[in-house]
């Protein structure tokens, strides 16, 4: 689905990525762990241009998107992302937040995009608050709610960019809970995340970055069960 | 001058009750022999209602309210392109929009107002309401441009991030997300600059446009009265400013609506 290849980023003279190449398959769910400042958020934001890379391809279905006339735009549409911070619009209400996009695109009526919005609510517990404005909504509601406006539009992928990170500890099951739920549904997820637990449970692959290049994948048994190299095990044993 | 002016108002039509009284009193005017309220009323009857002079007054008025009201559209029309051009990462633009917004920033409004009135539109036969709109127009562009910039900027990055991610283009998270948010931050400068604008208008008066400052100043050419004049449209003046600044703040608690503070 997501081809990656020799993908390099630099800020300035910061090399950030230094040649990743991955494939990610359909419906597959890929975790990114790693220290801070291994440009796992960066790879994450590349690969739905966020980040522009500065040298490497990457692929989207047989397309390349890192082509400079590549629509990135349509390409946005079928891949959702969730961000640490939520970044719900403040000055829209929940519902207004959730239908912003698929109405402006015109892929769906006001009274449709209505419609699924309260389906998507109603799947994750907070339809009784579609017409609350963020700021008197918990970080867990509102990063549910962020969950909700990135599949709105019937997403292809969901990028996860630390999202239980800003999240005080009560509030992260409520998040993981939703996206454990979105992961059976069959979504294909990149998800980078401090969350060991979860990436055991729900990762088909787990990926250990460190200075810009994956250091070490495989499957959560491989990854924290038998690590093979020291950066790994020394990261693994202070996180777990 | 004086005499004049009292001997001239006994010859006006007598019709309303203000010339009555004024009549009463008038003999002792003459000897300088008025109390204290009386020479109140004096000031008032020459300065206001002799004549119809107030009409003087709201005649000003309205041309400062015409010409603040086309200079605000034009300040905020060119502050949204200004402000566009210096944060669209295009360099001619990024340049002109600065070297624009140095020159009216840096130089006497006044200055500026003589240039385009004598200089641009010396030999060119045009409503001098027109030159007022385009002169603080123009000069007010300058610093609504800087208001909107700092509004934008106020924007969290992370906002423009969730919706290019949502596939919105550019223009339309501008438009639809950061704008909004940009707006209700800058309301407050945006509200101070629109009534800085109305009172710099008098300035207009240095060109002979009849504004309410030109109005009052004429009205004293007339009476001689130092004060009264004066005093009548600067309660003018802050009737308008007052007025906009409720209006101003009433939209400004709607906006404010998704805050819930």
């Amino acid at each position: 689905m997501i081809t990656v290849k020799d993908l390099h980023k630099h800020f300035g003279k910061l090399e950030v990525l230094n040649g990743i190449n991955q494939h990610i398959k359909p419906q597959e769910k890929v975790v990114i762990i790693g220290p801070s400042g291994s440009g796992k958020s960066t790879f994450l934001r590349c690969l739905n241009l966020l980040e522009r890379p500065t040298s490497g391809q990457i692929f989207f279905e047989g397309n390349e998107i890192t082509a400079p006339k590549a629509d990135i735009d349509q390409l946005r549409c079928r891949m959702g992302m969730v961000f640490q911070q939520f970044n719900l619009f403040p000055h829209l209400n929940v519902m207004d937040n959730i239908t912003l996009a698929p109405i402006t695109h015109k892929l769906m009526t006001r009274e449709k995009a209505q419609q699924r919005a309260m389906e998507l609510l109603n799947r994750v517990g907070l339809a009784e608050k579609a017409t609350a404005y963020p700021k008197q909504l918990s970080g867990g509601q509102q990063q549910r709610i962020a969950i909700v406006r990135a599949l709105a539009m019937n997403r292809d992928v969901m990028l996860f960019d630390e999202p239980t990170s800003a999240l005080d500890p009560e509030m992260v099951g409520e998040v993981l809970d939703v996206m454990k739920r979105l992961a059976e549904d069959g979504m294909t997820m990149v998800v980078v995340t401090h969350e060991m637990g979860f990436a055991r449970e729900v990762g088909d692959r787990v990926l250990f970055m460190d200075g810009g290049v994956v250091l070490e994948e495989g499957t959560p048994k491989e990854i924290f069960e038998h690590p093979k190299q020291q950066r790994t095990q020394d990261f693994l044993k202070k996180v777990l | 001058m004086l005499s004049a002016f009292l001997f001239s108002a006994t010859e006006v039509a007598s019709s309303t009750i203000f010339d009555q009284w004024w009549l009463g009193m008038k003999d002792q005017a003459m000897a300088g022999q008025l109390n204290f309220w009386q020479n109140i009323y004096k000031e008032i009857y020459q300065n206001v209602l002799y004549n119809d002079r107030w009409l003087n007054y709201l005649r000003g008025m309205g041309i400062t309210l015409e010409v603040s009201f086309f200079a605000a559209l034009v300040g905020l029309f060119l502050g949204l392109l200004v402000a566009m051009m210096r944060l669209s990462g295009v360099k001619p633009l990024q340049k002109i929009a600065g070297v624009y917004v140095g020159i009216i920033r840096g130089t006497p409004m006044l200055l500026q107002v003589l240039i385009i009135n004598f200089g641009i539109f010396g030999s060119i036969a045009i409503d001098r309401v027109i030159i007022g709109v385009i002169a603080c127009g123009l000069n007010s562009g300058a610093y609504v441009s800087e208001i909107i910039r700092s509004g934008i900027l106020s924007v969290d990055k992370g906002q423009t991030e969730a919706g290019r991610s949502l596939g919105l283009s550019n223009w339309q998270t501008l438009r639809l997300v950061v704008f909004p948010q940009a707006l209700k931050t800058a309301l407050p400068a945006l509200c101070n600059e629109f009534i800085t604008l109305i009172k710099e208008t008098s300035i207009l008066a240095y060109i002979a446009l009849t504004e309410l400052t030109k109005a009052g100043d004429y009205i004293r050419s007339k009476t001689y009265s130092a004060f009264t004049p004066y005093i009548v449209s600067g309660i003018l003046y802050l009737i308008m400013t007052g007025v906009l600044t409720k209006l101003l703040g009433k939209l400004e608690r709607r906006l404010r609506q998704g805050d819930n503070r």
